[in-house]
């Protein structure tokens, strides 16, 4: 009986495959892709646990003895503890700032009624997220640079001496921070112009008649409006918490030991681990313990956003 | 009535004066490099980078093209990752979406928490580098900056919504015609997607344009350097110019105007952006707010 039933599922399955095959069959190679790159390397974490060995592979390496052999090093790592660190008070004060500069930006972009005004000012703003992070570090090099920065310009004429930036690493969290907000801040409030520009107009023209300013209409109709969208992006975000932009800090960074300090996040601690140092072991301890604290604060913060606008959340 | 209408006009002021300002420090770095590519090298030597340079100099483009062989390469490179990569990946992205879109299909389910997942959860750096290196062998390849990048979860959500937008009495009353469902898709649903197909590809041809990141885990070869790749070398050295023998002579005499190049290839790597920007930029704007509807 229960045999026949799951053969009647499985022509039921082999029915629909028939039926839709030109359908199913397209999605064939984005499957794959999405097999060979996301999920092979989601089993490939198993690397962690093992003496990995090129010639052998993931799968084929011979498991670490201990079991934790690979993480011995990582959790008694002085910088194991500093990238951590680093990566997540970095990425809670970009969050942070970024959301309110961008916050910011729409609501008064939003009271901007010229068209060709409001129009440029979203272009210019936009421009900064079409760069590369090479570019921007570039652009970073050019106002920070010791010699020839423009930055230590301006100090020499406020009559203050210069400093060199690029061995000072109590001043990146702060330089980084501007980066992050002149790079997204742009990209990051068409999302919240948006949503303003769906809200009803009648409730500014009550509060027009009732007398209210227009920094009161700012904070009491637009601001709450924004709410929503403001926590669930706010959310998603947090859930990354623990994965810092590599292309940001590599670029802007680089090699440069001086400002390990504060800028090391866990990304570049385990990229230089792979490829300059080339302790496999480590950077995959290391890739492991940032992917596992990652997937519960994915589920958790998806949690929380589903808990706050029901199906807010990502799933 | 005077008094309302003049605090209304201080407040307009307060507003533009302040996204002016937010906008000019946007664009600032901008002209700075520009300005600074222009600059004369002694002059940035002994006074630094300057917005408008006070002796107008095209030294750093000249040696630049000089060296025009390696530039032209990076562009070559780019450019073909580019052009391949977007074509290909909004081709795989739309014909995943398309079925996860219909109703008469009945697994769009699996199909969508499949590429969900992908979205959420990662293995991390090293089993993707390992995957990458060991058992698909890309390294050192065109492919390798290509490929990896091809299915993006996120553009496949983007087009998915788009998808649903349009009717489903639409293509199910072409195959009462007699469409088969390659031909609806090419020529129906294609077609009339064209806003989401044109915000994607430019989504995509930013990630592969500006992308270094499969530069440095997946290229070692100098010929196989795109772009932004190149940028970075001259950044961390002007190593280059020492091994041409032509620049060197031109050189002998003067001064190497090692910041000049770097800024002029920098110049150089966002000329394309810059200049299309202007036309593009309103489909992006468009795209994201088409995306925002959900999530």
């Amino acid at each position: 009986m229960n045999e026949k039933r799951q053969r009647g599922r499985a022509k039921g399955v082999a029915l629909e495959l028939n039926r839709n095959a030109i359908l199913y069959f397209m999605a064939v190679p984005g499957i794959v892709l999405l097999f060979l790159f996301n999920y092979l390397p989601m089993a490939g974490v198993l690397i962690a646990f093992k003496n990995f060995d090129f010639a052998d592979g993931i799968f084929g390496s011979e498991w670490a003895k201990p079991i934790f052999n690979n993480f011995n090093f990582l959790f008694t790592s002085e910088t194991t503890f500093r990238a951590t660190r680093n990566t997540i008070l970095l990425n809670l004060t970009f969050i942070v700032c970024s959301t309110v500069v961008a916050v910011g930006l729409a609501l008064l972009l939003n009271e901007v009624r010229h068209k060709l005004f409001k129009k440029s000012v979203q272009s210019f703003t936009l421009l900064p997220f079409f760069v590369s992070w090479i570019v921007v570090s570039v652009f970073a090099y050019s106002i920070f640079a010791f010699d020839q920065g423009i930055l230590n310009q301006l100090l020499g004429w406020f009559g203050l001496e210069k400093v060199n930036w690029y061995n000072t690493p109590k001043a990146w969290p702060i330089i980084l921070t501007l980066i992050t907000i002149w790079k997204s801040a742009g990209y990051n409030s068409i999302l919240y112009i948006a949503t303003l520009s769906g809200v009803d107009t009648s409730y500014y023209e009550a509060a027009e008649i009732d007398g209210a300013s227009r920094f009161k209409k700012m904070r009491y109709i637009s601001l709450p409006m924004l709410k929503p969208t403001i926590i669930i992006l706010s959310l998603l975000a947090i859930g990354r918490i623990m994965n810092a932009d590599f292309g940001m800090f590599y670029g802007i960074i680089g090699d440069n030991p001086n400002l390990y300090a504060t800028t090391d996040v866990l990304d570049t601690f385990i990229f230089r681990n792979l490829r300059v140092i080339g302790d496999v072991g480590m950077a995959s301890a290391a890739s492991f313990y940032q992917s596992f604290i990652a997937f519960f604060l994915v589920l958790a913060c998806n949690r929380w956003a589903n808990k706050y606008q029901n199906g807010s959340g990502l799933f | 009535m005077t008094n309302k209408l003049g605090r209304l006009r201080l407040s307009d002021l307060f507003i533009s004066l302040s996204v002016l300002v937010f906008s000019i420090l946007c664009l600032l770095p901008f002209l700075m490099v520009i300005g600074g590519s222009f600059t004369d090298e002694l002059e940035i030597q002994a006074h630094g980078y300057q917005l408008i340079p006070k002796h107008f100099s095209t030294d750093a483009y000249q040696i630049l093209f000089v060296q025009w062989k390696v530039l032209v390469n990076g562009y070559k490179i780019s450019t073909i990752v580019t052009v391949i990569g977007t074509a290909a990946s909004v081709m795989i992205c739309a014909m995943l979406a398309y079925p996860m879109s219909l109703k008469r299909v009945k697994y769009r389910r699996f199909l969508s928490v499949y590429s969900m997942l992908t979205l959420l959860f990662s293995g991390g750096m090293v089993p993707w580098y390992i995957i990458c290196v060991n058992y698909l062998h890309l390294k050192d390849s065109i492919a390798a900056l290509i490929i990896p990048y091809l299915c993006s979860a996120f553009n496949v959500f983007l087009i998915r919504n788009y998808f649903q937008s349009l009717p489903e009495e639409l293509s199910e009353s072409a195959k009462i015609d007699g469409a088969g469902e390659a031909t609806i898709f090419f020529k129906i649903v294609m077609r009339l997607s064209t806003p989401v197909i044109a915000t994607v590809s430019l989504f995509i041809a930013l990630t592969y344009w500006n992308d270094w990141f499969l530069g440095v885990m997946l290229i070692d070869s100098s010929d196989l350097q795109p772009l932004q790749l190149l940028l970075r070398s001259i950044v961390s050295n002007i190593m280059f110019l020492r091994s041409s023998d032509a620049a060197a002579r031109m050189l002998s005499n003067s001064l190497v105007p090692s910041e000049g190049i770097k800024l002029a290839t920098c110049v150089m790597t966002i000329g394309p952006i810059v200049f299309l920007y202007p036309f593009v930029q309103r489909y992006f704007i468009k795209g994201i707010m088409i995306g925002a509807v959900k999530g």
